[in-house]
């Protein structure tokens, strides 16, 4: 998608506006700087009060053990400290259920946060359209996001088993039923399962979003008759790229929460093609090695860094010349 | 000609408005089948549950198939059967559930111990923080607040390593504590409402300091009313995460005798699944009533989480 430079009027506009704001900008600098000088000291303890509990938590359940971990992924072992480097990451690495677990879970976000995404967005524009009981079905697709997973597994295991529903509906249409959650087709059953409990949510974001798009840019766009194709691509598009980006976030964290599912749907040892990175960590809890496990953590951490980067960056590109 | 080409236009109209209904009715027939679709799960499990356990057994015998209720004397069709409507509604399970065996209800109670104290401290935690977050800015502080950012992006996997470290160097492995204190200081809720917060006018705040309000009076009197709204969504959605929550359980809480309902489900026997039906309704009970009661704030809610750049 070529970027298209704004022109005339539209570029006034924009050089008008960066102007003030960078005026403003530099007047605010200064005046922030000196309004903390000369903040008074009760001022400054009691902003540092308001932060205290929150940040001492965070700290020592999630930064300062941060570190210990890291710590615990170059040494060989928690009792003689022997520096190792990067052995244990190479162990992680080479290890083939880590292998097939992160092949697994990279495999299955692949598949259903686009899904998640695109599903969600058509659901949610088509509940734009002028449509008679719009609050109820956005309420009936926001529902399986309220209902606890465990609540649902049974219905699940009534569809998906071997001798289940689905199977049924497929023989009866003269098909070969398959154990949906024994064989390499299980993925599709999580991913099913994925979808029915986040696109409501992914829904109601782009909702938001939508709404928030000015009319009168699509009654110009309208007027000066282009079809409700171009407008999507044109202009809905560009006003929905934080949002997008935010919901394949969120859809991409949840996709890797969906060891839950997994593991409420078929226990402790699922079919090799569901075996989620979770379920290494959990294995690897059991056995208490701490090295892999701080290992597996740190890489995993990276991996989510990276992408989260990769798709601030990508929506930075895309979405700049709209003021969101 | 003039007459002929307003027909004409007036034609065209009538044909895309025609159109444009047909649209919407196909959109429609569209929506309506995929929210059947949606509901179904939820609607059959509630259904389910006001079934007899022979009914249970009989229908769905051939899934759950060692539960050979009484040596195989009821009948098991060979086929599924799946029915909305139960052939005679029973209150069987609830009453076995309710006052026959109460383990049941002791996970359900569990799950509650959990979820409870988790909501609130972390409401009350995060309102504060989002308060220090809001009110004064730096740069400091910015980083602090990316960093909360990337903390609530990380999955379970990752931050339940230094978890499960600092719950076994506090010796609370095993207990409430290793699963409440890192739900309370999980960075969610300061993200919503500090979100929230910045978007209360400075006008509003230096009226207050002019007429000679201090910092706790601006935050009690300012802040926290006008945060009320969305400290329900915060609690709405906190409330969903925990009350659904499955891996903290199963690695902070080794003890199963502790784990909440949602863990347990899993487990019950084949021989119950009629029970089970029952508990799973039970379960969803406090999440639909939540949901009843507070859909308007729990869409607000994921809508304020939406616009990334706040």
């Amino acid at each position: 998608m070529g970027r298209r430079k704004p022109e005339g009027f539209g570029d006034q506009m924009k050089q008008f506006r960066e102007k003030i704001s960078r005026e403003q900008k530099k007047q605010m600098r200064v005046l922030r700087r000196q309004y903390r000088k000369n903040r008074p000291l009760k001022e400054k303890i009691g902003s540092v009060l308001y932060l205290a509990p929150s940040l001492l938590g965070v700290l020592l359940f999630f930064v300062l053990p941060f570190f210990v971990v890291i710590y615990y992924s170059v040494v060989d072992n928690p009792i003689t400290h022997n520096f190792v480097f990067l052995d244990n990451f190479s162990k992680v690495l080479n290890n083939a259920a880590f292998r097939v677990a992160a092949r697994n879970t990279g495999m299955f976000s692949l598949i259903a946060v686009p899904a998640a995404v695109i599903l969600s967005l058509l659901l949610a524009m088509m509940l734009e359209c002028r449509i008679p009981f719009k609050s109820q079905l956005r309420s009936f697709f926001l529902s399986p996001l309220m209902v606890p997973i465990a609540s649902i597994v049974l219905i699940w295991q009534v569809l998906f088993h071997d001798n289940g529903v689905v199977n049924e509906i497929v023989q009866g249409m003269g098909g070969q039923g398959v154990d949906w959650l024994k064989s390499s087709q299980a993925q599709i059953v999580i991913v099913i399962l994925f979808l029915w409990k986040n696109l409501g949510y992914n829904m109601i974001l782009f909702m938001a979003a939508l709404s928030n798009i000015p009319s009168d840019i699509i009654e110009v766009a309208r007027l000066e008759s282009a079809n409700a194709w171009k407008i999507f691509i044109h202009i809905k598009i560009r006003y929905l790229s934080s949002t997008i980006l935010f919901v394949t976030i969120m859809s991409l964290i949840n996709s890797f929460k969906v060891f839950r599912e997994i593991y409420l749907l078929t226990g402790k040892y699922p079919f090799d093609s569901i075996y989620m990175l979770q379920h290494f960590m959990n294995n690897t809890f059991l056995s208490l090695d701490y090295q892999k496990l701080s290992a597996a953590a740190i890489l995993m951490s990276i991996v989510m860094v990276v992408i989260i980067g990769i798709l601030f960056i990508v929506e930075n590109h895309f979405g700049k010349d709209v003021e969101g | 000609m003039k007459i002929y080409h307003v027909s004409k236009e007036r034609k065209r109209k009538r044909g895309s408005r025609l159109r444009k209904a047909i649209g919407r009715t196909v959109i429609f027939v569209i929506l309506i089948f995929f929210a059947v679709l949606f509901l179904t799960p939820i609607v059959l499990t509630i259904c389910n549950s006001f079934m007899a356990q022979s009914e249970i057994s009989s229908n769905y015998g051939v899934i759950f198939s060692n539960a050979t209720t009484s040596g195989g004397k009821t009948y098991i069709s060979e086929t599924v059967n799946l029915k909305f409507l139960p052939d005679m509604v029973s209150f069987h399970q609830y009453i076995t559930v309710l006052f026959k065996s109460p383990e049941y209800l002791l996970k359900f109670w569990n799950s509650v111990i959990l979820v409870v104290p988790i909501v609130i401290f972390q409401l009350a935690v995060a309102l504060l923080a989002s308060y220090g977050f809001a009110r004064y800015r730096g740069k400091i502080r910015e980083i602090i607040f990316f960093l909360y950012i990337i903390l609530m992006l990380m999955p379970y996997q990752v931050t339940l390593v230094p978890n499960y470290l600092v719950s076994n160097w506090l010796h609370i492995l095993d207990t409430y504590w290793a699963i409440w204190l890192p739900g309370i200081f999980s960075p969610f809720a300061v993200y919503l409402l500090t979100k929230y917060m910045r978007r209360i006018p400075v006008s509003l705040i230096e009226a207050a300091k002019i007429d000679g309000a201090g910092e706790w009076q601006i935050f009690r009197k300012i802040c926290y009313p006008l945060c009320k709204g969305c400290m329900c969504s915060v609690a709405i959605l906190i409330f969903i995460d925990y009350w659904n929550m499955v891996e903290q359980p199963l690695i902070l809480l080794s003890n199963a005798e502790k784990h909440p309902l949602s863990v347990f489900l899993s487990k019950i026997n084949e021989g119950e699944v009629g029970l089970a039906f029952a508990v799973a309704t039970i379960y969803m009970i406090p999440s639909l009533l939540v949901f009843f009661y507070g859909e308007e704030y729990l869409v607000e809610g994921i809508a304020y989480q939406g616009g990334v750049k706040g």
